[in-house]
């Protein structure tokens, strides 16, 4: 049965043959990626975790201490509680303020306006080439002290800050950077606006309610699966944030924006202490794990399925 | 006159917030051009262009230009893109179109990879590829693309195949056309839109990409744009702005004319994955 199987007979001699040759095509079509998983994702995964448990400066060969790094990293490391402090605020302020422009910014150019594609494609370019090397060093000068940013403010009567240079200020200037980054949560928010059915909102004007209500009782209950998805892509995205802390401030001043994956980076391969790193980059894996595990948790409750 | 006036408004405040969002683009796209005392100037572009600031800048880098620069950055992005092409697409018509064991299974971990953060594997692959004795060189960055390591990529293009009907697989399967025919001569060629939005994305996100570069490109001679244009702002001086700043321009001018001429595949690009 197998022999005839596998020599192309396409007549209807069974089902079952059929199904076996298609399973042996597909795992031929997936092998490529199957192939990456096993060798560049779950055996490096697997690896790390060992590594996590041992000491390991890259010409040495591996050294297991158990669970050491661990017990460093929690009882008397201050740079990596002050990294995931400042990850946390980092993340803390601008996923719900990135959703909130890309909420508000899409409700102004839903309702087919003249010009739309021009205005979306203004403020989608941001996201496009944000994260490049080349915007990162305009803003150390934008945010500078005789920078755009204090000029324009400078206007208005306010005194000249050092944004970049200052403890209190510069983690504020990366937020705004990622911020202004809210395009692609923007276009995914335009697309469910347009899935919105809209003898929905007929009905309700025609019932007589306003615009406050139309939103809070349709729109937003209809765009919680993308909130849903946005939030979970754009919190798992903060929490890796490494360019732009290391060309805009360099972890500075005194380690205010000296994020996670900053601390990774310089434990792995400025001081090549690879199984310290290995542990930190676990500890990061189980933070995003839970984050992501809490939000599906609770959209069950908040996020509106139709059906 | 009251509907009238809240469209004027409307466009009152899409025209300024597009102003605010494109300003620090404009800023750029001026201080590349004004000459280097009038730099903190609160004027966008000088009354006296300096262009000579391109020139400057194109050989800034001692014993380089940023042709070379350039020339890396467009050939690790292009082999990229190739090779994230045909890895997702042949990979996703298998997902898409084929029933096999486990099927269920494999789609969930590549939908769980989709949220791996990247730092996790960052350390054991770069001893993965020292072991191959490949950093240095660009392979560490190329070849896991051939792989269809970018999930989003994969899910892109079996999101577009799924809106394609199956009538078409059947008739092509009575006429006797094999599983590899059906993908390359029926499916795949109807996939043209998918694969350009993931191969523009493709070019974009490794032409921007840092850290791989960074940990694995380490002689200057293959230095990519961005590691070059990062050299070239830490040792800049007050001196030397606005000519980095014209290398800013041109490392973002690829990405630009990319996003200006097909903006309808970035952005059905992102319509599509996002909503499931």
């Amino acid at each position: 049965m197998k022999a005839r199987s596998t020599k192309g007979n396409q007549s209807s001699s069974g089902f079952k043959l059929s199904s076996i040759k298609e399973g042996y095509w597909g795992y031929i079509f997936i092998s490529p990626w199957l192939i990456g998983l096993l060798v560049l994702t779950l055996w490096p995964m697997l690896q790390s975790l060992y590594l996590s448990l041992t000491q390991f400066h890259l010409l040495e060969s591996p050294s297991f201490i158990g669970l050491g790094n661990y017990e460093e990293i929690f009882n008397s490391d201050k740079t990596f509680a002050q990294s995931l402090r400042v990850t946390f605020i980092y993340v803390l302020f601008s996923v719900p303020l990135k959703l909130a422009f890309a909420l508000l910014v899409a409700m102004l150019l839903y309702q087919s306006i003249r010009g739309m594609s021009l205005f979306r494609a203004i403020f989608y370019l941001p996201s496009l080439i944000g994260g490049s090397v080349a915007i990162a060093a305009i803003w150390r000068n934008l945010f500078g002290l005789d920078g755009m940013i204090n000029k324009t403010l400078s206007l208005i009567g306010f005194t000249p800050v050092d944004w970049i240079n200052m403890p209190s200020t510069s983690l504020s200037t990366l937020i705004a950077l990622s911020v202004w980054q809210f395009g692609s949560a923007m276009v995914i928010f335009l697309a469910g606006l347009k899935q919105i059915p809209k003898d929905l909102y007929e009905a309700a004007s025609v019932d007589g309610a306003g615009k406050l209500r139309i939103f809070f009782k349709i729109t937003l209950p209809l765009l919680t699966p993308m909130i849903l998805f946005n939030l979970i892509m754009q919190t798992i995205n903060s929490f890796q944030m490494f360019t732009q802390a290391f060309v805009v401030t360099k972890g500075g001043p005194i380690h205010s924006t000296f994020v996670y994956a900053l601390y990774l980076y310089e434990k792995a391969f400025v001081f090549f202490d690879m199984g310290y790193a290995s542990a930190l980059a676990w500890i990061l894996l189980i933070i995003i794990a839970v984050f992501t595990a809490v939000l599906f948790a609770t959209s069950k409750r908040w996020v509106h399925y139709e059906n | 006159m009251n509907t009238i006036l809240k469209l004027a408004a409307r466009y009152i405040v899409l025209a300024a917030g597009s102003l605010l969002m494109i300003y620090p683009i404009l800023w750029l796209l001026g201080s590349s051009l004004k000459p280097n005392e009038q730099m903190t100037s609160s004027q966008l572009f000088s009354s006296e262009l300096r262009w000579e600031n391109f020139v400057e800048g194109w050989s800034a880098i001692p014993g380089f230009t940023f042709g070379q620069f350039f020339s890396n950055s467009f050939l690790v992005a292009g082999l990229s893109v190739v090779g994230t092409v045909l890895s997702s697409a042949i990979v996703a018509f298998g997902f898409a179109r084929i029933q096999f064991p486990l099927k269920n299974l494999w789609f969930a971990i590549l939908m769980l990879t989709l949220m791996l953060p990247t730092q996790v594997t960052l350390v054991p692959q770069y001893i993965l590829f020292k072991s191959f004795d490949w950093v240095g060189t660009a392979l560490p960055i190329i070849v896991p693309h051939f792989l269809a390591v970018s999930p989003f990529f994969v899910f892109l293009i079996v999101q577009f195949i799924r809106g394609i009907p199956r009538d078409l697989d059947e008739s092509a399967k009575i006429d006797g056309c094999s599983m590899p025919g059906i993908a390359f001569r029926v499916i795949l060629p109807l996939c043209v839109p998918a694969l350009v939005t993931a191969a523009l994305f493709c070019f974009i996100w490794t032409w921007d990409d840092f850290l791989a570069q960074m940990l694995y490109l380490t002689d200057t001679a293959k230095y990519t744009v961005p590691l070059a244009l990062r050299l070239f702002l830490d040792n800049s001086s007050a001196v030397t702005w606005g000519p980095m700043y014209a290398m800013a321009v041109l490392a973002i001018v690829p990405s630009f004319l990319l996003f200006a001429f097909a903006q309808k595949y970035f952005v059905e690009g992102i319509a599509t994955t996002g909503i499931k």
